[in-house]
């Protein structure tokens, strides 16, 4: 008598063909089938996700890189130069002369829409005096046609990136509903068109009120140097520490001592290591605020662990075999380490050296503790050692102070910065993959 | 001397050092360097470090220790009545290095006569004219007092650098004399060479050490500091959070229960975004995925480990924030006031986590042996079913390992909170209102104040404290139990 009978509950027997699925099978596949679905479903979501990131990261971003400009071809002889040079408010006199030509020129092209000074202004700013300033420079152009590339306001800026619309416009002072007509139909006639922002790459931190002369170049500069600090001491203070851990270590107190420090600074948020830094590198040491020094420095202590970790597991993956034969003809053994598990180890210690960069680059909060803020980032640096020592921002914390002020127009700025630091990072990667996939060696 | 000219020197001394020591080596030998104890140019190498290292060791330390010191007794000189009224001495003595600073660059620029700058008895209001005159920084506190400290310092500083200077290349030329002098056929330079870069190699190591004790000790000072001005009981169990911004007048409530509130708030609802959908990816992964759908969707999935968190946050703030907006806000539901709020914030951290959850549990599924899924599938069950009821409950402290690491992952997130999670430090409940964490708090008590004296500054050390704790705790506790479980399988 089997077990199963003794419980008396018979499972009914089965009738019909095996082939039949019965509804327990069926239930049972079904589950299956959901199981499958939810993992299916969890990725797609994954994905989704990042789809989205990166829709509105470019189509958010992209503006950023074009700017509104009018091109006018503006002529002016001697004798206006001189009387404009004449008269008490001489940029008005220019503007006025601007003005007449654009209206000149308006009815040629045949375009009907009445504007006035104020109009011009909001439209394009104080243009008498960008004229003034070209004219008195370059005398010798009097007389000349010369094509003037003329920025336009932020708001326009907005109105051809959907920022600003009829609807949201209302009665504001920087912009009246009758100046859009304008802009259509200067739009139209082939006056208004949209060029490379060359400011948005080059240009620096511009304050709060002019978004539209906002550029990421000074902070990348700043970021360039940070990161040469990085490169500079984590990499040969990663390598030499991985090298003692692994190679040389005694397994006692103090190995593990370091271990244990080490697996934990890797968790160890980072906002930590910028209260670190504030404390020890600007409170105690009275190193320069803002500047990217310190900033490197904090980064520094940021990626070794990351470094420290990814050089153990590529000097782990050169055979024994290796250190035994460069020990079998008679090298030392830091002979043996040096001059062959290293070079073997190097591809590996690359990339994942890489990697930390491209973490320490993006990486904002520690920045922010030790006064690496977006505003500070005015001027380019004079000079190498200004570059280590003045003070500057990075791309990171620029973009968090563009996106921390009021005005929208700098938001278009923080995703387009965005863009640019996300371009340095896939860059960076893919040189460690090509390395990894050059240089990668499978014992 | 200036710092690059003396260790472009102290180099230069040390390339001298490799040539001649390994000639000196060589010649010893009769030019065979058969006859030598090690190859060549470890004789040259022992110079070398024997110049640089000493030399540079006491630059360091010099560099690091002298400002305390001109510190310390500048600060001494100043008499109590130059402090202002609501001033601190520390305050007083930034002034001090500023006008010290300017000083030195307005005589280097030319603005200043070198006898102006030091002269004892110099005019403070006259001085203050030149330096604004040569374009250096003069706030109004520029008094005599502290154009005087400023000149001490400033002299001092001088001397301080000229007799470093003199002492870092005395070490260079002594250590070149050491290294030279033993340079002989019979000196044993390879073991000589090979202790001292063990040496170093302990040295580099001991930095993570260092780290964590300059983390420590830089928490633990500010945080005593602040319990001084900040009765602790208040700090920890207090239940309202409001900074006074003037600083002075004691006003302030520092209580960290809202902050902890609106952290773990936060946390919650990212981990309930990350856990579902990371841990049935690394199911689905792992167990049904083909090698090339693997191959494609685990690399995709990881890109959103590898974007900056700024990128999240600008995300949280600009896209996910108003999105929720127009569906919970008073346009839709009515339950939510602005777009920063713990709903946005959560969401987005959790997007966050989802390949750290995913990739760890991925890699703690795939430990679990291969014969305990064969044991399922022999006795019928479904592939559902044996990771249901095998793998699972076998991988379960792994993921759990997982799960808390990821926890500590959020708690110190950052620049997500700081831009999408909102100011305001509120206990409720309502995941659509706006609530703040700890970190987003450090960063807004400390950004761009130089004064550490105030307990509005310090009480971001306290935070940090705190902070560190957690994680530090969550961190550990996770790697016991990923330690323990991988004993099992092992």
């Amino acid at each position: 008598m089997t077990d199963a009978s003794l419980n008396g509950a018979e499972e009914p027997r089965r009738r019909g063909s095996i082939h039949e699925i019965d509804a327990r099978t069926r239930k049972r596949n079904a589950r299956e089938a959901r199981f499958k679905g939810y993992g299916i479903g969890a990725i797609l979501v994954g994905l989704f996700f990042l789809v989205v990131l990166a829709v509105s990261i470019v189509s958010s971003g992209l503006p950023a890189f074009t700017k509104t400009v009018v091109k006018v071809e503006f002529t002016m002889s001697q004798e206006q130069y001189d009387e404009a040079e004449s008269t008490l408010f001489k940029t008005a006199a220019y503007s006025d002369i601007f003005i007449a030509q654009l209206r000149d020129t308006m009815e040629e092209e045949g375009v009907e829409v009445a504007f006035d000074e104020g109009s011009i202004e909001r439209l394009l700013g104080k243009v008498g005096g960008t004229l003034r300033e070209f004219y008195t420079a370059n005398e010798d152009q009097l007389g000349q046609p010369v094509t003037f590339q003329l920025p336009a306001s932020s708001r326009v800026d907005g109105y051809f990136n959907g920022r600003v619309t009829r609807e949201g416009l209302t009665e504001s002072r920087f912009l009246e509903l009758t100046d859009l007509d304008l802009v259509d139909a200067l739009a139209d006639a082939g006056v208004i068109t949209q060029a490379f922002n060359w400011t948005f790459l080059t240009g620096s931190d511009s304050g709060v009120d002019n978004p539209g002369g906002a550029g990421i170049g000074v902070s990348v500069v700043g970021s360039f140097f940070m990161m040469l600090v990085v490169l500079v001491l984590a990499l040969p203070i990663g390598v030499a520490a991985s090298i003692y851990l692994e190679e040389f270590a005694p397994q006692n107190k103090f190995t593990d001592l370091i271990e244990v420090n080490i697996s934990n600074l890797a968790a160890v948020p980072s906002i930590v290591f910028g209260i670190l830094g504030l404390a020890v590198f600007i409170q105690f040491m009275h190193l320069p605020q803002s500047a990217p020094l310190v900033g490197g420095l904090v980064l520094t202590l940021m990626t070794l662990p990351t470094i420290i970790i990814s050089t153990r597991a590529s000097l782990k993956s050169v055979p024994p075999s290796i250190r035994d034969a460069a020990l079998g003809v008679g090298a030392s053994k830091m002979q043996s380490v040096f001059h062959h598990v290293l070079p073997l180890a190097m591809p590996g210690i690359l990339t994942g050296t890489i990697i930390g960069l491209a973490q320490a680059l993006g990486e904002t909060a520690p920045l922010l503790l030790i006064g690496m803020v977006g505003f500070v980032a005015r001027d380019y640096p004079d000079g190498f050692v200004g570059g280590f020592t003045e003070a500057n921002s990075a791309m990171p914390a620029q973009i968090y102070t563009w996106a921390a002020r009021a005005d929208a127009s700098f938001y278009e700025k923080a995703w387009g910065g965005i863009i640019v630091l996300l371009v340095f990072l896939l860059l960076m990667n893919v040189i460690a993959i090509l390395l990894r996939r050059k240089f990668e060696r499978r014992w | 001397m200036p710092l690059l000219w003396l260790i472009l020197i102290v180099l230069g001394i040390a390339v001298a050092g490799f040539v001649l020591g390994r000639g000196r080596a060589l010649k010893s030998a009769g030019g065979d360097a058969r006859n030598l104890h090690s190859l060549p140019g470890y004789y040259g190498n022992n110079v070398a470090i024997k110049v640089i290292v000493p030399s540079m060791l006491v630059m360091l330390v010099w560099l690091v220790v002298q400002p305390l010191v001109i510190d310390g007794s500048v600060s001494a000189t100043i008499p109590e009545g130059a402090v202002p009224e609501n001033s601190s001495l520390g305050l007083v003595m930034s002034e001090v290095r500023r006008t010290a600073e300017g000083l030195e660059n307005a005589v280097a620029a030319g603005g200043m006569s070198q006898a102006l700058a030091t002269d004892p008895d110099a005019d403070f209001a006259e001085v203050s004219q030149q330096l604004q005159d040569a374009g250096q920084v003069v706030t109004s506190q520029l008094t005599q007092a502290v154009l005087r400290a400023a000149q001490d310092y400033r002299e001092m500083h001088v001397f301080g650098r000229t007799i470093m200077s003199g002492v870092v290349l005395v070490l260079a030329l002594a250590g070149l004399a050491w290294g030279l002098r033993e340079s002989h056929k019979a000196f044993r330079a390879r073991n000589t060479v090979e202790m001292s870069i063990r040496a170093l190699l302990i040295a580099a190591a001991s930095i993570a050490i260092l780290t964590t004790i300059g983390i420590v000790l830089s928490l633990i000072f500010n945080t005593i500091e602040f319990f001084k001005l900040y009765p602790a009981a208040d700090f920890f169990f207090g239940t309202t959070w409001s900074p006074s911004f003037s600083g002075r007048g004691g006003s302030s409530e520092l209580g960290v229960l809202p902050l902890l509130w609106g952290t773990f708030y936060i946390s919650i609802v990212a981990l309930i975004v990350a856990v579902p959908i990371g841990l049935f990816s690394a199911i689905y992964l792992s167990e049904y995925a083909s090698p090339r759908v693997r191959s494609v969707a685990k690399p995709m999935l990881e890109i959103l480990a590898g974007i900056p968190t700024i990128v999240y946050g600008l995300f949280a703030l600009l896209t996910v924030g108003p999105l929720l907006l127009s569906v919970f806000g008073k346009d839709g539901l009515g339950w939510m006031q602005a777009g920063t709020a713990v709903m946005t914030a959560g969401l987005v951290m959790g997007i966050m986590l989802i390949p750290f959850v995913s990739s760890l549990s991925d890699d703690i599924i795939n430990a679990v042996p291969q014969s305990m899924r064969d044991g399922s599938y022999g006795l019928g069950a479904t592939q559902s079913e044996t990771i249901k009821q095998v793998i699972l409950p076998a991988a379960l402290p792994g993921i759990v390992g997982a799960i808390l690491l990821a926890a500590s992952r959020a708690i110190g997130e950052t620049m997500i909170v700081v831009l999408g999670a909102g100011a305001a430090a509120k206990l409720s409940l309502n995941p659509f209102e706006a609530m703040t964490t700890v970190t987003a708090k450090i960063v807004s008590q400390l950004t761009g104040d130089a004064d550490f004296s105030s307990p509005e500054a310090l009480v971001a050390f306290a935070l940090g404290m705190t902070l560190f704790v957690l994680t530090l705790g969550l961190n550990v506790l996770a790697l016991y139990i990923v330690r323990k479980y991988r004993e099992q399988y092992e």
